[in-house]
C-alpha cells in the first residue's frame, strides 16, 4: 500500500510540471499584447512600456519561462494586476466558498444519484427505470446557467421559498472568520445561541447546490445503474437468490457494495470538476467563490490571476484524483497489484 | 480683473445656492432618515484607495466614503463647491487658491485641513513623499497632471494653493474626479499598503467591512460636515448576472440595480413596483475616417459617408433601447453641447452626388475596421460594421471588414494603419476638452495617436486651445459650440451613438440620480 502511494506521488511531479508548462504556453502564445489589453484605449507609450517591464513581457520567452518556474517553486503565483494582492491570497480568500458549495452539491448528487441508480437497476425496463434515465439524460444536457435562472424564477421569485443568491441574508451583517460560513455561523450559534444565521446559510445553499448537482447527479445515477446491472448478473448474486436470501438484503448488502467501486471514481472526478465548473453557477447565484473570481480575472485580462487560478484548480483536481485512487485501492486491493 | 470678478460672483451665487439648499434639506430630513439600502452591481471593487484605482466599481464605494475639494452637481457635469467652499484663480490662471470648509473631520477623527489636502495630492506626484511608492497613480497619469501641477502649498489650516505649470481650464473639473479625493493622512500612516482595504475619508458614509466578491458595507457618518446622509447603512452587493440582479430586485432583496440587461427592460417597465431611471451616458461611439489616407483627405468624401450611413438602422439593430443617435462628438448631457447642429440625414442620393463631385462617381474600395470587443459606446463592433458595409455598398463604396484582437487593434489604429475604424470614448471629468482635445486636436494626431482620424484642422485646434486657456465658462461654451460646427462641416468622423444607462429601482427609493460621470452616490437617497 505504501509503495503504491509513493509511486503515485512520484508520478504526480511530471503531471503538475506538465500543467504548469501548458498554462504558461497557453497564455504566452495567445495573440495580442497583455499590457495593451489591460491598459485599454487610454494608455500611452510610457505606461505600456512600464507595465511590459513589470510583467517581464519584454524578456525573451525562455527567460520568462525560467522566471515563471522559479517563482512557482517558491509557491509565488505573482500578484493580481487588478488588485495588486498576491494571487495565492486571493485564491485562499475565495476557496472556502467554493469548497462549501461543491461539498454540499456532491453530497446531494451522490446520495440522490446512487439512490436513483439502484432503483433504476432493480426495476430495469419498467416505467421507473425509463423515467429516471430520461431524467438523467435531461439532467446532463441542461445548460447550467439556464437551469439556475429557471430555479430562481420558480423557487425564489415565484414561490418565494428560497433567496435568489448570496451566502447569507445580506441584512444580517455577519463577519466570517474562517470563510466557511456553515462553520462560522455554527460557532456563532454556540456562542450566542442564535441559530438564525446558520439556517440562513443553509437556506442560501439549497438552490445553487441543486443547480450545481444536476449534472453530476445524472452521471452518478447512470454509472450506478450500469454497474449495478453488471453486478446483479454475477454468480454470487444468483447463488444468494437461490439460497432464498431477502432481495433487499441482496441488493443493498451484497450487490451495492461491489457496484459502488466505479461510482467512487466517478464521484471523485465529478467533485474535482465541480471545483472548477462552478463558474456559471457561482456567477448567477452571486456566490463569491473561485469560479466567479476566475471569470472576473479573465474578463479583466488579469493574466497572473488567470494563470494562478488555472494552476491551482488543476493541481487540486490532480490531488483529488490521487485521493480517490488511494481510496479505491483501499476498497479494492486488486488494483494495487496491477 | 473683470474676469476675476465674474468668476468670484459666479462662485458666490453657486455656493450660496448650495448652502440654501443644504439648509432646506436639513429642516425636512427627519422623516426621511433610516433604512438599509442594498445596491446590486455587476462586479466587485478592486481597491478602495480612490487615487490608485481606475475602475468604476471601486469609485462606487470610494465616492461615498471620500469627499473632494469640488464635486459634480448631482446628475450633471457642473462643478460645485464641496470641501472647498470657494476658490480664487489668479489673473494669469496659474494659481488656484482653495478655501476649505471649517470643522470637517475624517472618519477617524482627524481634522480635514490644508495639510491633509496637500498630503492627498503630494503622494501622487512628489517623489520624495514617503507614500509615493504606494502607487501607481494611474489617473494622475491619465489626466496628465504631471504637466499641469507644479506644487501644492498648505498656506494655513483652511487655505490650499495649487501652483500650475500651464493654464488649464479643465483643471477644476479634474479636482472633482475620484482620484482627487482627500484621504486621512493618519489612516494612511496607520494602514500603509492596507489603506486600500481600510479606507478613511470625510464623506457621508463610513467604511464598515468588505467581503471580497460579495459585499461592501458602509454606514452613515453621523458627524458629517454637511447634514448627515438619510440611510443608516449602504450595502454594495455583487451579483454578476444581469437577470439575476433583476430577479433579486423583483423579490425585494435589493433596492437599486446597476446595468440591467436590455432584454429585461420591457419587463422592468411593466412592473408596478419598480421605476426605471435612465440617462444618456457620457460617451460617444464613432467611425473615424483616416484623413491621412485617400480618399478621406477629401471633405466631400467624408460628408458623403456621413450621408450614406443610416444611424437609425444601426441603433435599432445593435444598441436597442440602450442607445441614442449621435450628431456631435460630445454627449448631449455635457455642457456646451451644440444642439443647433442639424445632423446629416440619411440620403444615399446626396452621398452619391458628393462622391461624384469628389471624383468618385462609381465609388471606391476601402477597409472598415471593426473593434472585436463590446464596449459601453459600442456593444458589437462587428455587427455595426456589417450594417455599415451594406449601407455603404448602396452608394458604391465597397468595404472589406478588418478585425484584430483588441490589443493589436488599439496599437494599429493608434499608428494609423486603418482606412476607417470604429472606436469610442467615455468621458472622465465632465469637461468638453476631455473629448475634443484628446480625440480631435492636431497634437493628439501624433502617433501613437488619440486622434485616430488624423484630422489636423488648425482652425478647430486653435478654437479648442483658446477654450482650454480661459476660465470664463460662457466664453468656453461659445468656443466649444463653434468647434462643433467646424467638426460638423469637416466631418472627420461619423458620430454614431451615445449609450443610455438604465437603473431600475424600487418605487420606495427616492432621489436616486444617475451621474454622467458614472458615479453612484447615495448621500441624498432616502426611503419613502
Amino acid at each position: 500500500m505504501f509503495k503504491f502511494i509513493l509511486r503515485r506521488l512520484v508520478l504526480l511531479i511530471p503531471t503538475i510540471f506538465g500543467i504548469i508548462t501548458l498554462v504558461f504556453l497557453m497564455i504566452a502564445l495567445s495573440p495580442g499584447d497583455p499590457a495593451r489589453v489591460m491598459l485599454g484605449e487610454r494608455a500611452n507609450k510610457e505606461q505600456l512600456e512600464k507595465l511590459r517591464n513589470e510583467l517581464g513581457l519584454d524578456e525573451p520567452l525562455y527567460r520568462q519561462y525560467g522566471l515563471y518556474l522559479e517563482r512557482i517553486v517558491k509557491l509565488d503565483l505573482g500578484n493580481s494586476i487588478k488588485s495588486g494582492q498576491p494571487v495565492l491570497q486571493e485564491i485562499k480568500e475565495r476557496f472556502p466558498a467554493t469548497i462549501e458549495l461543491s461539498f454540499f452539491s456532491i453530497i446531494l448528487a451522490s446520495s440522490f444519484g446512487i439512490f436513483i441508480g439502484v432503483l433504476s437497476a432493480t426495476k430495469k425496463n419498467t416505467w421507473i427505470d425509463y423515467t429516471s434515465m430520461m431524467g438523467a439524460l435531461i439532467g446532463v444536457s441542461m445548460p447550467v446557467f439556464w437551469l439556475a435562472l429557471v430555479l430562481i424564477m420558480i423557487f425564489s421569485v415565484g414561490l418565494d421559498m428560497f433567496p435568489t443568491g448570496g451566502r447569507i441574508d445580506i441584512r444580517m451583517f455577519f463577519q466570517p472568520t474562517t470563510n466557511f460560513y456553515l462553520i462560522d455561523t455554527l460557532g456563532y450559534f454556540f456562542k450566542k445561541g442564535d441559530i438564525s444565521y446558520f439556517l440562513s446559510v443553509l437556506h442560501h445553499l439549497v438552490l445553487p447546490a441543486i443547480a450545481l448537482a444536476t449534472i453530476p447527479l445524472a452521471i452518478i445515477a447512470r454509472t450506478t445503474r450500469s454497474s449495478m446491472l453488471e453486478v446483479l448478473k454475477q454468480d454470487y448474486i444468483k447463488t444468494a437468490r437461490a439460497a432464498g436470501i431477502d432481495e433487499k438484503k441482496i441488493v443493498y448488502n451484497y450487490a451495492l457494495k461491489n457496484a459502488l467501486l466505479p461510482v467512487v471514481t466517478v464521484i471523485g472526478i465529478q467533485f474535482g470538476l465541480l471545483l472548477s465548473g462552478a463558474i456559471l453557477t457561482e456567477t448567477i447565484f452571486a456566490w463569491p467563490g473561485i469560479g466567479k473570481w476566475i471569470y472576473g480575472a479573465i474578463e479583466a485580462r488579469d493574466y497572473p490571476s488567470v494563470q494562478g487560478g488555472i494552476i491551482f484548480i488543476s493541481v487540486a483536481f490532480v490531488l483529488i484524483n490521487l485521493a480517490v485512487d488511494i481510496l479505491y485501492s483501499y476498497i479494492n486491493p486488486k488494483i494495487r497489484l496491477k | 480683473m473683470k474676469r476675476l470678478a465674474t468668476i468670484l460672483l459666479n462662485i458666490l451665487i453657486v455656493s450660496s445656492f448650495a448652502m440654501a439648499n443644504g439648509q432646506q434639506q436639513k429642516s425636512t430630513s427627519t422623516g426621511k432618515s433610516g433604512g438599509v439600502l442594498v445596491f446590486a452591481r455587476s462586479g466587485d471593487s478592486v481597491g478602495l484607495d480612490p487615487a490608485r484605482e481606475t475602475d468604476g466599481e471601486s469609485f462606487y464605494a470610494t465616492g461615498n466614503i471620500f469627499d473632494t475639494l469640488v464635486e459634480f452637481k448631482p446628475g450633471t457635469t457642473e462643478v460645485q463647491p464641496a470641501l472647498a467652499k470657494s476658490w480664487d484663480i489668479s489673473d494669469d490662471g496659474l494659481t488656484f487658491t482653495f478655501h476649505l470648509v471649517e470643522g470637517a473631520m475624517f472618519h477617524d477623527g482627524t481634522p480635514v485641513n490644508a495639510k491633509a489636502v496637500k498630503f492627498s495630492f503630494d503622494r501622487q506626484f512628489v517623489k520624495s513623499n514617503p507614500y509615493y511608492k504606494l502607487g501607481p497613480w494611474k489617473y494622475w497619469g491619465y489626466m496628465d497632471m504631471d504637466s499641469i501641477v507644479s506644487e501644492v502649498i498648505a498656506k494655513d489650516d483652511t487655505t490650499v494653493i495649487f501652483k500650475l505649470k500651464k493654464v488649464e481650464a479643465p483643471f477644476l473639473a479634474n479636482l472633482a474626479m475620484d482620484f482627487a479625493a482627500i484621504v486621512s493622512p493618519t489612516a494612511l500612516e496607520k494602514y500603509g499598503t492596507d489603506f486600500a482595504s481600510n479606507p478613511v475619508g470625510s464623506g457621508p458614509f463610513k467604511f464598515v467591512s468588505w467581503q471580497k466578491d460579495d459585499n461592501i458595507i458602509l454606514e452613515r457618518n453621523e458627524s458629517y460636515w454637511r447634514r448627515p446622509a438619510y440611510l443608516d447603512r449602504l450595502v454594495l452587493k455583487v451579483i454578476p448576472d444581469a437577470t439575476a440582479r433583476y430577479l433579486a430586485l423583483q423579490k425585494g432583496e435589493v433596492d437599486v440595480v446597476d446595468f440591467p440587461s436590455v432584454e429585461d427592460l420591457a419587463d422592468i417597465e411593466s412592473n408596478p413596483d419598480i421605476k426605471l431611471i435612465s440617462q444618456a451616458g457620457m460617451n460617444v461611439g464613432y467611425l473615424a475616417l483616416n484623413n491621412e489616407k485617400k480618399p478621406f483627405d477629401n471633405v466631400k468624401v467624408r460628408q458623403a459617408i456621413n450621408f450614406a450611413i443610416n444611424k437609425k438602422e444601426i441603433i435599432a439593430g445593435v444598441y436597442g433601447e440602450a442607445g441614442t443617435a449621435a450628431k456631435n462628438p460630445l454627449p448631449p448631457n455635457m455642457w456646451s453641447y451644440n444642439d443647433d447642429i442639424t445632423p446629416y440625414e440619411y440620403s444615399p442620393e446626396k452621398a452619391k452626388k458628393l462622391l461624384a463631385e469628389a471624383g468618385y462617381p462609381d465609388g471606391f474600395s476601402t477597409t472598415l475596421w471593426a473593434m472585436p470587443v463590446a464596449r459601453p459606446y459600442n456593444p458589437n463592433g462587428r455587427k455595426v460594421a456589417e450594417i455599415m458595409q451594406a449601407q455603404l455598398a448602396k452608394v458604391g463604396i465597397q468595404v472589406e471588414i478588418v478585425s484584430y484582437e483588441w490589443g493589436t487593434y488599439l496599437d494599429k489604429t493608434d499608428q494609423g494603419e486603418h482606412d476607417m475604424a470604429l472606436m469610442g470614448w467615455t468621458g472622465d471629468n465632465g469637461d468638453p476638452d476631455n473629448f475634443l482635445w484628446v480625440l480631435l486636436s492636431a497634437p493628439a494626431a501624433v502617433k501613437p495617436a488619440g486622434n485616430i482620424a488624423f484630422w489636423k484642422n488648425d482652425e478647430f485646434t486653435s478654437v479648442i486651445k483658446q477654450a482650454k486657456e480661459t476660465f470664463d465658462i460662457e466664453k468656453r461654451t461659445e468656443l466649444y459650440k463653434e468647434a462643433q460646427v467646424i467638426f460638423h462641416n469637416q466631418a472627420p468622423w461619423v458620430p454614431l451613438a451615445h449609450s443610455v444607462v438604465y437603473a431600475p429601482v424600487k418605487k420606495s427609493v427616492m432621489d436616486y440620480v444617475l451621474y454622467p460621470t458614472g458615479s453612484r452616490k447615495f448621500y441624498n437617497v432616502y426611503f419613502q
